[in-house]
């Protein structure tokens, strides 16, 4: 159904149950998180599983998403849906420039580059205090009512527009993979002069898919935003690129379910190991660390591999 | 012969390729005739391959000028230049290893008929590449291996593949790279048989190591060593051409 293989049918099916059932049994702020996260990987993966390039600057589309969507909102008083759609469109707008620059390099290079054009942004971020509040960040932004008809201060509606958003978001990255642009993009990674020599640009498809993966990433950074009423500079910093990295690897590079359980690791371990401090940081390299020795292919990657079918 | 056969298709003229201090391609001169099949031949490190790279783009030539069907495309790119009707194969097989056989001929068909960068759009859509991709695999023997995996297939039927991939296209200019390099037997009386098929309505110019199937199929023949052109003609003239012979075929056409 929908080109999805029948595990992917079980799993999606298991996700939209997960979704439904997490508030009533977790905070619901914390599960709004780890979707907004999911996002953001699901995204980050279609650059490093699809086209297999590593950006080290993703946090530059996901915080510009949530500073546009945070002062449309708060200073302009516009409504949430507004918010979230000018934070993808900024993030994508973004991608377009960054991309067009970094696609021309590879490999170690490509990452160089990404992560340089996100320390830009960083440091326009920490300057543009006007837009970006600087150090203090945009505070108290306003759950505002979407459509300005549905109030969202209830965490339980707010909840059920960021669900909404994330599972589409899921289907499209699926979709996305399965089309003939993702057929494209795989015969590139397959054997890019082969497709250079049959007249196709590999370089529009690696620019495309870069612009959907900063498109996902605003619409992550707005959606969070909103989520939390805050939006600070880390949200844009070295430290949140890393971070989905890592969701990506230790989920499943190249799978669709992957980055999701990826993206509930990192953030339950944030927020449960949150007492220990500094400690945090600690336990999660040592978990990467064990990730990367035991099962490289990731989380869902390992499963998918065990089943023989893609996850 | 008439006119028509006798155009050139593709000409070079003073093509130079040098690579630090070391000169790969020599001022050479090449025309190669509409409708024929003209093999480029030499030992090894001849330039042989190099060439090829420079008229298909892959590498930027140091000197000299290509044209094909009159225009200049010594500056192209290498995608310009396929998108032109000139399409190569590698010397290596180059076929999409994780993908199947039919989606290999297919990717082929999909970007000029507008189905490449539709990412909303489901796969499905392709599927009305396959009748077409299924002709051209049954064209090449391979017609049971529709739904094979690329990487799967033996090295013979993999060249197979890419030579299926590149009609895909049908392109007027054909340029094979060694298209029986380390094939049995078999497999080249069985690729020779289709290359003499594929003449009809087109050019090919090949890259050959093995002198019998260079013999059976040119029309010209062109050999290479050190980088400069040693000799031009049909197989019977550059056989007995003793500079050929010593820098060549060896003793045992001596």
């Amino acid at each position: 159904m929908f080109g999805f293989s029948r595990a992917q049918l079980i799993s999606l099916v298991i996700l939209i149950a997960v979704v439904i059932a997490a508030p009533f049994f977790v905070y619901p702020i914390v599960a709004m998180q780890v979707m907004c996260y999911a996002l953001f990987a699901l995204g980050t993966n279609l650059l490093m599983g699809s086209v297999g390039l590593l950006s080290l600057g993703q946090a530059a589309y996901f915080g510009l998403g949530g500073y546009t969507a945070g002062y449309l909102v708060q200073s302009l008083g516009l409504t949430p849906e507004i918010g979230i759609v000018a934070g993808g469109l900024a993030g994508g707008l973004l991608g377009a420039v960054f991309g067009w620059l970094a696609i021309r390099r590879q490999d170690i290079y490509f990452a160089m580059i990404t992560l340089a054009l996100a320390q830009i942004v960083y440091f326009g971020a920490v300057q543009l205090t006007g837009f970006t509040g600087g150090e203090n960040g945009i505070q108290g932004i306003p759950r505002s009512a979407l459509f300005g008809l549905f109030p969202l201060a209830n965490d339980h509606a707010i909840y059920a527009l960021v669900a909404v958003v994330f599972l589409i978001g899921v289907v499209f990255v699926h979709r996305v993979i399965h089309s003939p642009f993702g057929q494209v993009v795989r015969a590139v990674r397959d054997n890019e002069p082969r497709m250079v020599s049959l007249g196709y640009r590999p370089a529009s498809y690696k620019r495309i898919m870069f612009i959907l993966a900063a498109v996902l990433a605003g619409i992550a950074g707005g959606l969070k935003a909103m989520v939390m009423g805050i939006q600070t500079l880390s949200d844009v910093g070295i430290a949140t690129s890393g971070l989905v990295v890592l969701m990506v690897l230790l989920g499943g590079i190249g799978t669709i379910f992957g980055p999701i359980v990826g993206a509930l690791i990192v953030i339950a371990m944030q927020y449960y190991l949150a007492p220990f401090g500094a400690w945090v940081i600690v336990i999660q390299g040592g978990i990467f660390v064990i990730c990367v020795l035991v099962f490289r292919r990731g989380i869902v990657g390992e499963l998918a591999y065990r089943l023989k079918s893609p996850l | 012969m008439n006119e028509a056969v006798t155009e050139a298709v593709l000409e070079t003229s003073g093509l130079t390729k040098r690579f630090s201090g070391f000169t790969a391609v020599d001022n050479v001169s090449l025309s190669v005739k509409a409708g024929s099949i003209h093999a480029l031949i030499g030992p090894n490190g001849a330039g042989k391959t190099t060439c090829f790279n420079l008229l298909t783009k892959f590498l930027q030539p140091s000197a000299g000028k290509i044209t094909y069907r009159g225009d200049d495309i010594t500056h192209l790119k290498p995608a310009d230049v396929a998108r032109r009707g000139m399409v190569r194969s590698f010397q290596i097989s180059a076929v999409f290893g994780h993908m199947t056989a039919l989606e290999n001929v297919r990717i082929a068909l999909q970007r000029e008929r507008g189905a490449s960068f539709d990412f909303w759009r489901s796969d499905r859509r392709l599927q009305r590449f396959n009748d077409r991709a299924r002709a051209l695999l049954e064209d090449v023997g391979l017609g049971p291996f529709a739904d094979t995996m690329a990487a799967e297939l033996s090295y013979g039927r993999k060249r197979a593949l890419e030579i299926a991939t590149t009609l895909a296209l049908d392109p007027p200019l054909l340029l094979l790279d060694e298209p029986t390099a380390g094939m049995t037997e078999q497999d080249v009386a069985r690729i020779v048989d289709l290359i003499k098929r594929l003449r009809q309505g087109r050019t090919i110019l090949m890259v050959e190591h093995n002198l019998s199937v260079v013999a059976g199929l040119s029309d010209r023949i062109t050999v290479l060593t050190r980088g400069r052109v040693l000799a031009e003609g049909n197989y019977e003239t550059v056989s007995r051409d003793p500079a050929v012979i010593t820098a060549y075929l060896g003793s045992d056409h001596a």
